[in-house]
């Protein structure tokens, strides 16, 4: 038994898969470095992230999958679940093995893939509906998440699009990261410290008018909803308590 | 002036509410034009406290209505505070929320002031400007109001999304009795010319990649219901017909919400029919994704659909003939037919079973619901439900396993005196 620990990245994950095909590994384990743990009866051996070797693994996949199956792989990476290296692993060697692998539901690494990243496509579809923007004072539009899964990669391209012709700006907390769209480009961004608009206080970093959508928008929700037809489980269900903090209309 | 605009949002949300349709879906308006907003799937950004989604910005332009139909809250008689948007509100609004990503787009209606056409007029100045002045790329849904002219409604095509004319009553008979005002000629009259519309642009983009967009989600409808004494029978054939005779992307039923003590009306106290209307919706979904027929539904032996169990199992049980399927061998559209099996799960059985036969185990992980599907089914296992049960035994094993949501309120409470 090998632990082959690599940096995080998602190259890093390709190349370690790129070292299983070469070293020929068969019982093995791809984790995080982050998490790696000695233990008595494994070896390890770390995995230096190679972007040659990771692409060579990412175009063979474009060879042997359909487009759709490969940003599958992508997205379950992304979901960041402990252990999903080794499904994802077990997947991508039935698909190099096997003609339309994508489509054996009955296979358990297959079912847990088609699974995990319909998760996440949901955890990124919630973000393009629960993101919140104020207006600052510097004339950029902020929002704060605390995603369940890393899903920014996969929102960005939907903002960029959608809001063209203003500057804004997503961060996730717990990540520590967001993207920033400068009327041009987006960007990856870090804060140094995320005090600076915490202390300060509403009023003086954001917009005038702000307060003004912001409570008409709590109204126009209040007033949209049919009281006669009140139904708590399926608003929870819908809109789960965790989403709420950076919810304007469920104001927290 | 914001106490003013909140007050008017707050009169003329209330007012907008009953119509159900959230639809932001269906058109493929795309940001060119480095302009604002992006449409595609259609998303829901919120959800009230009734369950229901929030994904436009709905809205009347104004509540004041020369009708008097019984079931409206708007109507003429009803003692209401009445007021009215300007349209540069309407676009200030859409804007900024739109920017602050709290909406796909807006759904502008509005009661009929002085006539159709400049009720109409209003309606497509808001979209145009939007359209044109602030290069809004938003979902735009906008009221077709019956009897406004046809240049009017071609006007609309060009800025809106989707249009829509609310039908509300099914029948005939029963919009005579509660909109004696209204005709249901002049209500198909403009669903009849922007199908045609629509038909002729579809036609013109497939020769000239630049011809104008028109009405690119299509057109919709909504029925009210139980507020006259239709049967599923009458709702669900007036809505095949059109979907059929009209192309209509959508049909919403919403149940009626009693808003009057009209005797004509159910009375201010009796509960909103929420089953029903999901039972209706069911089976739109059977019409539409599963390939059944409205007689197989609805017919005369059976004008209404059971509340206790959904219309594919009330389908399932009357014709036990046709079962049990083998999961293994059986064609899509009839795997597509067994209660309990969804969209999803029967596209993923035909694709899984060529790879190794089914078991109930697979099922089951693929998202079977076996509660209800494993009587009408065989697989890879020698266990299967051998006996032969009557309808009603199935019928009595199922709502005994299942923990229906809407139990509840089936269940005529015990009443202690």
């Amino acid at each position: 038994m090998v632990n082959l620990t690599y940096d995080g990245s998602w190259y890093g994950f390709l190349s370690a898969v790129f070292e299983v095909y070469e070293k020929k590994f068969s019982l093995v384990s791809i984790l995080k470095e982050a998490f790696y743990l000695p233990e008595a009866f494994a070896g390890r051996y770390e995995v230096a992230t190679n972007k040659l070797k990771a692409e060579r693994v990412w175009n063979g996949l474009l060879k042997h999958l359909p487009v759709s199956s490969c940003k599958n792989i992508y997205c379950c990476y992304l979901s960041e679940i402990p252990g999903i290296e080794n499904t994802l692993l077990k997947f991508i060697q039935l698909a190099f093995s096997t003609k339309e692998a994508e489509k054996a539901f009955a296979n358990p690494a297959v079912l847990k893939v088609s699974q995990v990243a319909k998760m996440v496509h949901r955890e990124r579809h919630r973000m393009e509906a629960f993101v919140r923007f104020k207006l600052t004072k510097d004339n950029i539009y902020f929002a704060e998440i605390e995603p369940d899964f890393n899903v920014l990669p996969l929102v960005t391209e939907h903002f960029r699009k959608r809001y063209a012709d203003q500057k804004w700006l997503i961060y996730d907390l717990r990540r520590k990261y967001g993207i920033y769209y400068n009327l041009e480009s987006v960007e990856e961004i870090t804060f140094a410290s995320t005090e600076d608009w915490n202390t300060k206080g509403e009023s003086s970093v954001f917009e005038e008018s702000e307060e003004l959508y912001q409570s008409l928008w709590k109204d126009y929700f209040q007033h949209v909803n049919i009281q006669e037809r009140k139904n708590t489980k399926l608003h929870l269900r819908h809109v789960p308590k965790r989403y709420w903090k950076y919810l304007v209309e469920k104001g927290v | 002036m914001s106490e003013r605009i909140r007050e008017k949002l707050q009169i003329l949300a209330d007012a907008a509410k009953y119509d159900v349709s959230c639809s932001s879906s269906g058109s493929n308006r795309k940001n060119h034009n480095k302009g604002l907003g992006d449409t595609g799937n259609g998303i829901c950004h919120t959800y009230t406290e009734d369950g229901r989604c929030v994904s436009l910005l709905k809205i009347l332009l104004t509540n004041f209505c020369i009708y008097d139909c019984a079931y409206c809250v708007t109507r003429k008689s009803n003692d209401i505070q009445r007021t009215a948007f300007t349209v540069q509100e309407v676009v200030d609004l859409t804007i900024n929320f739109y920017r602050r990503n709290y909406i796909e787009g807006l759904f502008l209606s509005s009661g009929i002031f002085k006539n159709a056409d400049y009720t109409m007029e209003r309606l497509v100045r808001v979209a145009k400007k939007l359209r044109t002045e602030h290069k809004f790329n938003g979902y735009i849904h906008l009221k077709s109001i019956p009897g406004a002219s046809d240049e009017l409604m071609h006007e609309a095509g060009l800025y809106a999304d989707r249009l829509s004319v609310n039908i509300e009553i099914p029948t005939e008979q029963g919009l005579k009795l509660l909109a004696p005002d209204k005709d249901r000629k002049d209500m198909i009259q403009p669903m009849n010319y922007l199908k045609e519309e629509i038909i002729q642009n579809r036609e013109e983009k497939k020769l000239f990649k630049k011809a104008p967009l028109f009405a690119p989600a299509g057109q919709s409808t909504q029925m009210i219901i139980g507020a006259s004494r239709e049967t599923d029978k009458d709702i669900m054939f007036t809505a095949n017909s059109f979907y059929r005779n009209f192309n209509l992307k959508r049909v919403y039923y919403s149940g009626y919400v009693p808003i009057s003590n009209d005797s004509r009306l159910p009375g201010l106290s009796s509960a909103v029919p929420t089953i029903r209307e999901n039972r209706l919706y069911q089976t739109d979904w059977l019409l539409r994704f599963y390939g059944f027929k409205v007689q197989e539904i609805v017919n005369n032996d059976h004008p209404n659909l059971d509340l206790d169990i959904d219309p594919k199992l009330g389908w399932a049980l009357r014709n036990l003939h046709e079962f049990p399927l083998d999961i293994n061998k059986a064609d899509l559209h009839l795997i597509l037919r067994v209660p309990g099996i969804g969209l999803q799960s029967a596209h993923k059985i035909v694709e899984a079973r060529r790879f190794q036969r089914l078991n109930w185990e697979h099922l089951k992980k693929i998202g079977v619901a076996l509660n209800r599907a494993r009587y009408f089914i065989t697989c890879n296992s020698s266990q299967f439900e051998r006996k032969n049960y009557s309808e009603s035994q199935i019928k009595q094993f199922i709502l005994a396993s299942s923990q229906s949501k809407h139990l509840k309120s089936i269940t005529p409470q015990l009443s202690l005196f």
